[in-house]
């Protein structure tokens, strides 16, 4: 049985951002000119999902284990990833 | 933090460790400024640790109780899988346990926790939580650093030891963001057995430790391997995979580890364990041809930000270890001759062509690309090897002679021409 992603996020300990530190530069790009949309496919915390409704990616920045390979899946370098600041963002415990 | 250093460290891995300690070492004042709330809180590694390379900064540290080492590793084994068959070959040897053992495996955020007092201890001091986002530059020579809180800290130098991602080396005008083609990503889960259940499944004296990798259907042919490492009281078990591959083939990391963990070979070995933690990580494995520039004025880049990692052999830290004490004796240097220009800072680069981490990153050069380049390569081979095991393992009334023509015709589906390229091109990572 396979265990679910929601799960194994669920085991980790995160001290919360007080803001997101990622962000969608031009979320036209997304929409007009990416249909692949890799970040939904390749991301190991599921952090990006089309909306279908808002037409845009839900960034689920809470979700972020920081690996930092979001700033070049995506082919447009559309996605700013910063690391969060001082302290904030995953806590591994073991590594 | 007012006063000025001789050096500003920035991250408290193994290589902005190594050369914290080695500054302190030699007298100077030097700070390490690490982005997590503690050192490892961000890092993920397989992990196995060489001891050579730790022991030049900290001799015999091996003989320290507290030393966050879990098993020294008696057996590494290769294992060459399709998904329903595969085969291993392994080499043991009690001269790999003999104080000091070739290597251990560890647990990165306590090895990186114990590291880091060693640094203190040395005399090196520490910041945890401090996020550095900028450089202080001043006629284009840097001068310090920024926070994400914009403070900022002034220094004769600062070393780069910020990892794969590094936004210092690209602040600093020296590289430009990476692609997909130059990073791996791996992810990894934690996994807890009983000491004695570890021992007995692989096969192991008490204490002492095992390594596997896994090629071939564990990557569903992608350019990469799983891992499964056993520590004192878990497993690590992982999957890398280039960056690019996986954006072709839409893999899901953690769908692929998963199915890692069902593969026949796998199963037995973790089953009845409990995850205790999962995590991701890129590895810079775009080779020599992705290092950087190594230094300007004023500023030093080492290991996972300098692209210092030999993915053939599974080393990373140790590269980072050996170019973060480099890097520390090129500033000590500098120091004493007062000149910390880009001309007095050269000898780094100098310094790691004279040993074994430029040596070695040179001679696999091409390895990558030529096995990117061989269509099938971790197909076919998996595929073949299984094929001719079968083949000579099988009673199955044939006649050998026909086992053997049977086993030829195989080996030529890939044609010779292609056959020579592919065992030419591997031939640097067999010894
Ligand atoms: C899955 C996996 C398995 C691996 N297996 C092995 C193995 O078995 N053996 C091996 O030798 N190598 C292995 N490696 C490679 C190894 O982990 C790296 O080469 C090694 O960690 C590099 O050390 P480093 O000090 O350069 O970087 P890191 O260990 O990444 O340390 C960088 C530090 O800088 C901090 N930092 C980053 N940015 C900032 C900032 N702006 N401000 C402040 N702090 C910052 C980070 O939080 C981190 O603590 C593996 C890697 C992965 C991902």
């Amino acid at each position: 049985m396979a265990t679910p992603i929601e799960e194994k996020l669920g085991l980790l300990t995160y001290k919360k951002p007080p803001q997101s530190h990622i962000s969608i530069v031009d979320p036209s790009v997304c929409l007009e000119r990416c249909p692949e949309k890799p970040c939904t496919a390749i991301c190991p915390a599921n952090v990006y999902e089309w909306n279908e409704t808002r037409k845009a990616i839900a960034v689920s920045y809470e979700n972020c284990i920081e690996c930092g390979g979001c700033r070049m899946i995506c082919p447009f370098y559309n996605i700013d990833c910063e690391w969060p600041g001082g302290g904030a963002g995953v806590q591994y415990k073991y590594g | 933090m007012s006063e000025k250093f001789d050096c500003i460290v920035v991250g408290a891995g193994p290589a902005g460790i190594s050369a914290a300690t080695s500054l302190a070492q030699a007298g100077l004042s030097c700070v390490v400024l690490e982005r997590g709330e503690y050192p490892g809180a961000k890092n993920v590694q397989g992990a196995v640790l060489y001891t050579r390379m730790l022991a030049e900064v900290l001799p015999d540290f091996w003989k320290d109780p507290e030393a966050a080492l879990e098993r020294p590793i008696a057996e590494q084994r290769v294992c060459i899988a399709t998904e329903d068959s595969w085969v291993q070959v392994g080499y043991k040897s009690q001269r790999f346990t003999k104080p000091p053992p070739n290597c251990y495996t560890i647990i990165r955020v306590r090895f990186d926790q114990w590291y880091a007092k060693k640094a203190q201890e040395a005399g090196a001091e520490l910041y945890c939580g401090v996020m550095v986002r900028d450089l202080i530059r001043k006629n284009g020579r840097i001068l310090g650093i920024v926070t994400s809180e914009g403070d900022e800290l002034s220094a004769s130098c600062v070393i780069a030891c910020d990892g794969v991602n590094s936004i210092l080396a690209q602040k600093a005008g020296l590289r430009s963001e990476l692609r997909a083609q130059e990073v791996a990503m791996g992810v990894k889960e934690i996994l807890a057995l009983d000491a004695a259940k570890i021992e007995d499944r692989f096969n192991l004296e008490k204490g002492e430790g095992a390594t596997i990798e896994i090629f071939g259907a564990v990557t569903q042919g992608m350019m990469g391997y799983a891992f499964l490492y056993t520590n004192q009281e878990t497993l690590s078990l992982g999957v890398g995979c280039k960056l690019s591959e996986l954006q072709k083939r839409r893999v899901k990391p953690y769908e692929l580890l998963e199915s890692v963990k069902q593969h026949p070979f796998v199963r037995r070995l973790v089953s009845g364990s409990k995850t205790l933690e999962y995590s991701g990580h890129l590895i810079p494995e775009g080779g020599f041809r992705s290092i950087p520039p190594l230094y300007t004025d004023g500023f030093l880049v080492a290991g996972d930000a300098a692209q210092l990692v030999n993915p053939a052999f599974r080393e990373g830290s140790n590269l980072a270890m050996t170019s973060g004490k480099l890097a520390a004796e090129t500033v000590i240097e500098a120091k004493k001759k007062g000149d910390f220009s880009a001309s007095a800072l050269s000898s780094y680069k100098r310094k790691l062509q004279a040993c074994y981490v430029w040596k070695d990153l040179y001679e696999m050069r091409n390895l990558e690309s030529s096995v990117e380049k061989s269509p099938g390569f971790l197909e076919f081979y998996p595929r073949l090897a299984c094929d001719l095991a079968h083949l000579r393992f099988s009673v199955d009334g044939q006649p050998k002679r026909e086992h053997f023509k049977e086993a030829l015709r195989l080996v030529r589906r890939r044609g010779f021409f292609r056959l020579a390229r592919d065992l030419w091109a591997v031939r640097k990572a067999a010894l």
